[in-house]
């Protein structure tokens, strides 16, 4: 058994349920334990840090200190999450002043993080703990002849990632230890536009658009992401761009936890599998 | 000539107001190359792309930068950050940039980007989670409800999937959760 603490963060309880419904089951069966960090907090995401830089440290270091108490690994399965609680204990090793200042607001709250606690994101614990070929021991319904595409997005492989910030392939190999084939495709870490889908749309969408073309132009059945905000915009806003573009796709789009549940034959309902709204019950069916 | 000294006072204070910004110190060492801008998804709907908008704050030019659309089509992809041959990491200027229009007033009305932030950061404050569905429909309401019609079908998607939750969750560890904030607001910003 390993044993780490878990922080799922705001989407995998909400927009991203999916997500957050599959990677208990998927824990469970590759003997990790992942300990819901008790009361967390929104860990700050990019549009606190894009107001008040102190504030949103504050808010991620208390998420911090809470883990320290439990001196595990702190693992998020969102990569917004990842990058903020990961910057942050960045900035206060290396930033005296910063941290000086942060360690005052905390008091104000009676808390105190010493800096102890290491930030991870839940695919690297997969590919680094768990390994594909661990994942692979536990195979039960090889998924044999599905194509499926690894979408990266950005903030798990950039800035500070595990894996070849330009051409990754940590999740690739992930899709192969599961039996299934991994699609070669240029765009699997380019942008999908994350949260500037609601003020700016037309721009998102674009970016959208070219992925869901790369992806099936190489010959992707399903495509899987870490991502929440990732699986969002390829996702729910995928018939909106079809309207837009005069496009035709209907390409499932899954959380990585989901598909690995499926190969280790976790039942579809275990894995919210009706939660996604491009339904992938089509190309998932000869393995349920 | 006082004109020009006072001209150069104000060039000071703002590389240094960007500086003050955790990620921004490094601007100084910019060459100017153009990476940044080459590898940014959005740069064609910028004001001044990335690689300008690094040379505008090195030539003080504070108001045309800040008060332009350009940092707030940043999504964050950190795409510039891992090319930048001279580790500058242009994604954390441009949430310095955000940062110091917002606090001085100037962010532009020509992006909706700003607004929704503020209702991110309301949401993330008020709940010490985010409550997506509650932001969305403050954000549709302050800018334009009849965007709100044209994505209805994405939203309500969402709640058929059970994937928007109608209430929002809330801490229990608020108060201690307000204070640490307040006196992170006292503390006067990142600087
Ligand atoms: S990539 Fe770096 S050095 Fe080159 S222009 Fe952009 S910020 Fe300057
Ligand atoms: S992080 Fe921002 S500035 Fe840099 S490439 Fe991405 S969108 Fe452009």
């Amino acid at each position: 058994m390993k044993y780490y603490s878990y922080y799922p963060g705001c989407s995998a309880e909400a927009t991203a349920s999916p997500l957050g419904v599959s990677v208990a089951p998927v824990a469970k069966k590759l003997d990790m334990e992942l300990a819901e960090l008790e009361d967390w907090n929104c860990c700050g995401s990019t549009p606190y840090w894009s107001v008040d830089k102190l504030e949103a440290a504050a808010m991620a270091t208390r998420n911090l200190a809470l883990a320290e108490k439990r001196g595990f690994d702190l693992v998020t399965p969102c990569s917004n999450c990842f990058v903020i609680l990961h910057e942050t204990n960045n900035y206060l090793k290396k930033l005296p002043y910063f941290k000086e200042k942060v360690d005052k607001a905390l008091a104000a709250g009676k808390m105190k993080y010493n800096g102890g606690v290491r930030v991870r994101h839940l695919a690297e614990v997969l590919y680094t703990d768990i390994t594909p070929d661990g994942i692979s021991a536990k195979v039960t319904k090889p998924l044999k002849g599905l194509k499926v595409g690894a979408y990266y997005g950005c903030q798990l492989v950039r800035p500070d990632g595990f894996d070849d910030p330009e051409s990754p392939h940590s999740l690739d190999e992930i899709i192969t230890s599961l039996g299934a084939d991994a699609v070669n495709w240029e765009m699997k870490a380019r942008c999908c536009g994350s949260s500037l889908v609601m003020p700016e749309q037309e721009v998102a969408l674009g970016l959208v658009n070219k992925l869901l073309k790369n992806a099936t132009e190489h010959g992707a059945e399903c495509l899987i992401t870490p991502c929440p905000l990732c699986q969002i915009n390829l996702d729910a806003y995928q018939s909106v761009v079809n309207s837009q573009f005069k496009t035709h796709y209907n390409i499932p789009v899954l959380f990585v936890t989901q598909l690995i549940g499926v190969a280790m034959g976790i039942p579809a309902n275990e894995l919210a599998l009706s939660g996604n709204i491009v339904s992938p019950m089509r190309v998932l069916a000869p393995y349920l | 000539m006082a004109e020009t000294m006072v001209k150069d006072l104000a060039d000071v204070s703002f590389i240094n107001e960007v500086c003050a910004i955790p990620g921004g110190e490094a601007i100084r060492s910019c060459i100017q190359c153009g990476v940044c801008t080459g590898s940014c998804p959005t740069a064609n709907q910028w004001d001044y792309p990335p690689r300008r908008v690094i040379a505008m704050v090195r030539a003080g030019l504070r108001d045309e930068l800040l008060s332009s659309n350009s940092m707030w089509f940043c999504v964050s992809c950190y795409s510039c950050t891992v090319r930048c041959p001279r580790d500058i990491k242009p994604a954390d200027i441009m949430h310095a940039l955000e940062i110091i229009a917002i606090r001085s007033g100037k962010s532009t009305k020509r992006s909706k980007t700003p607004t929704m932030y503020r209702c991110f950061v309301d949401s993330a404050r008020g709940n010490g989670r985010v409550y997506e569905l509650g932001m969305m429909i403050k954000l549709f309401l302050k800018t334009n409800p009849f965007a709100a019609l044209k994505l209805a079908p994405v939203g309500l998607g969402l709640f058929f999937h059970k994937r928007l939750p109608l209430k929002p969750s809330r801490i229990k560890g608020m108060g201690e959760l307000k204070a640490i904030l307040n006196k992170a607001r006292e503390l006067g910003g990142a600087k």
